[in-house]
């Protein structure tokens, strides 16, 4: 599989009154073409912040650094013409709530019309063509009546179909979905999962998803990426992450999750809390709340190949420690 | 099997009488449709009983627009209900004013998903937790304040948190003085409306391990509404499920999740999201969503939805069937099943 999207170093700083916040530390990772990538962790873990750092979507109060490849162009290099440009065209993004993306007054189908005629030079019968089938693509029934009504006919689970018809409109070649289906009841939500995977598989739409829910990325990621506190922990396949997590902190993540097998009162909690962002810890983050910390902890540990497809950022792993050996000697012959 | 009974009773009484029961419990809102239209009636809860025995937690789940919250507000009488009755220790609260409803008040209490919403944000933790000691004149001062430190150390906080200020917490924090404020009256039950839907999971299991310690250290009954189906397995001991105003299903918590009935229940079971990508991926079992509560279908509230729906059901309502010992489950289709197997 080619890589799509790489991010080298990224790093998102916020200006405050109490100094600057670190949302994002460092982070590199590679998304593959045509997979479902999860970025996972809790919340000001720095998931949402990098996926509008993607987009060119972050206040003016942000400092983002680093590189992030994109169809042969560094997205953070890109003129904010440009990056318009791209948005909505070659990448797209849903949001929570959908009415972040819907006017309100709009009907629905002019509002995925216009997302086609904003980026393609097509007559509007066809954009409206076009529009009808995508409505009828994401399961919305009766989609010629539905085309004139406005977002508020329309209930939540139908009004983020809308969205998903919308960021697929130009059949773009990456959706960043920022908890797509969080604000929905369970059953639609299913119902909304069904739809990204089927649409996955018959679009080859790369798709990243931004959640905080262990299951919904149990069910329909190929891939994970778990961060804490702006760092990128570990990046393993689905299965590896729930079957042998590495990293303390996806371990004690997995071991909070309620379900009937434990005792009521005995779930295992993380102790402590998320650090302040203004001053976080020095070298790994989690170190705070971490069982197994160690003095080596201070210093940030890179994440590093335990195998071909699990990357993990701990002390503890012989992998981290020999990319760390690696950086301190290429750190010293370069001095 | 042949022990079953085909009782339209509800469950065979646990020993003891309930803490609380709620009986035929109908709640409607009247909304106006604009300016011609008539004004039409939202069926928020249409006809509940249950029944909570001390120590017991009692689960509701749902969706929304179940009315799950509607009924926990009922409960509380923090709403007038339209008909049906609230029974508290073999008294009816349905009506109670004055220093009744005040008495009551201090049997039941609320934690809600965002205890701050009914917390001053300028006033200092010590003063909203002790809050209902100093309204109702709890002993002296000195012996509120007293109970205001024990009642964090409770919660597992530290006694300077009675001098800290609201926005200075954390969500998990704020779950625990919003417990904490719960817990000053001594109330015997709690009627917590998505107390940790907030949270983070690692919160999340903080509050929840708090929650259970409650129950079993005080003896408290707790009414838990919630729509995550892990957190409810993992801390109710019964589980009652709502569809659009009514209980479908109830039952042992374990029973429900290991044999529900009510394909409703069999649905939302389905449609969840497990931490565990080796099970195989269950297509969405239900199509199309909950209808309007202001004009709900006829028969079986679920029949628009139903896979195994006939004819039946879009003209009667279907009674509650006794499936096992405390279980119970509203449905045409499931009881001629029982009925097939019995024979």
């Amino acid at each position: 599989m080619s890589d799509l999207l790489t991010l080298a170093h990224v790093d998102v700083g916020f200006a405050t009154d109490d100094g600057t916040v670190s949302a994002v530390s460092d982070v590199s990772l590679t998304v593959h073409e045509g997979e479902i990538f999860g970025l996972v962790g809790e919340s000001g873990c720095g998931k949402t912040t990098l996926a509008m750092a993607l987009m060119g979507l972050l206040p003016t109060s942000a400092t983002v650094t680093g590189s992030v490849r994109f169809s042969d162009r560094d997205l953070l290099d890109l003129p904010a013409e440009q990056l318009r440009q791209l948005r909505g065209d070659r990448m797209s993004m849903i949001f929570q709530d959908p009415m972040t993306s819907l006017d309100p007054t709009f009907p629905i189908g002019e509002q995925v019309a216009e997302t086609i005629t904003a980026h393609r030079d097509v007559a509007k019968h066809a954009a409206r063509e076009r529009a009808l089938a995508l409505l009828a693509d994401v399961g919305i029934p009766e989609a010629e009546r539905r085309y004139d009504d406005p977002p508020h006919r329309l209930s939540g689970g139908m009004r983020q179909r809308v969205v998903i018809a919308t960021a697929l409109a130009n059949e773009p070649s990456l959706v960043l979905a920022d908890e797509p289906t969080t604000a929905l009841d369970v059953t639609i939500q299913s119902q909304v999962l069904d739809l990204l995977r089927d649409l996955r598989k018959r679009l080859r739409t790369t798709i990243v998803l931004i959640t905080h829910d262990l299951g919904v990325v149990a069910q329909i990621c190929d891939r994970v990426g778990v961060m804490y506190a702006g760092q990128l922990v570990e990046v393993a396949p689905v299965a590896e992450i729930f079957r042998s997590p590495r990293h303390p902190y996806t371990q004690a993540l997995l071991a909070a999750l309620p379900s009937g097998q434990q005792a009521p009162g005995s779930l295992r909690v993380i102790g402590g809390r998320v650090p302040n962002l203004t001053n976080p810890p020095p070298g790994c983050r989690f170190s705070t709340r971490c069982p197994y910390v160690m003095e080596e902890c201070v210093n940030v540990p890179p994440l590093a190949h335990e195998t071909d497809d699990h990357l993990i950022a701990c002390w503890l792993s012989d992998a981290t420690k020999d990319a760390g050996r690696h950086d301190h000697a290429s750190a010293g012959g370069a001095a | 099997m042949s022990q079953v009974a085909f009782s339209d009773e509800i469950a065979p009484k646990r020993p003891g009488s309930p803490i609380l029961r709620v009986e035929g419990l109908v709640k409607h809102f009247a909304t106006d449709r604009g300016l011609l239209g008539s004004d039409a009636v939202v069926h928020a809860v249409d006809g509940v009983d249950l029944e909570i025995h001390p120590g017991e937690v009692l689960a509701i789940v749902g969706e929304s627009g179940s009315g799950k919250s509607t009924l926990a507000r009922c409960v509380l009488r923090l709403t007038d209900v339209t008909a049906g009755r609230v029974v508290f220790d073999d008294r009816d609260v349905t009506g109670l004013k004055g220093r009744q409803l005040a008495w009551f008040r201090k049997q039941i209490q609320p934690v809600f998903q965002d205890p701050f919403s009914s917390i001053d944000p300028r006033w200092r933790i010590g003063r909203s937790v002790g809050e209902s000691l100093d309204a109702f004149k709890t002993g002296t001062k000195g012996e509120r304040h007293e109970r205001v430190i024990e009642l964090l150390d409770r919660v597992g906080l530290d006694p300077s948190f009675a001098r800290r200020r609201p926005h200075e917490l954390s969500g998990g924090q704020r779950q625990r003085i919003g417990i904490a404020a719960a817990l000053a009256p001594e109330p015997r039950l709690i009627v917590a409306d998505e107390p940790v839907s907030a949270l983070d999971v690692s919160v999340q299991a903080q509050v929840l391990n708090l929650l259970a310690e409650l129950q079993r250290d005080l003896g408290l009954a707790i009414l838990f509404v919630a729509h995550d189906l892990a957190v409810v397995q993992h801390i109710s001991h019964r589980t009652a499920v709502m569809y659009l105003g009514k209980i479908v299903e109830t039952g042992p918590t374990d029973r429900v999740f290991r044999d529900p009935r009510h394909p409703y229940t069999q649905a939302l079971l389905q449609a969840i999201p497990h931490p565990d990508p080796e099970r195989p991926i269950a297509a969405a079992p239900l199509t199309g969503e909950i209808p309007s509560p202001i004009s709900p279908p006829s028969g079986c509230r679920f029949r628009t939805r139903c896979p195994v729906a006939i004819d039946r059901c879009a003209v009667d309502e279907p009674e509650m069937t006794v499936f096992g010992t405390g279980h119970t489950a509203a449905c045409h289709v499931a009881r001629a099943e029982l009925e097939r197997s019995a024979n």
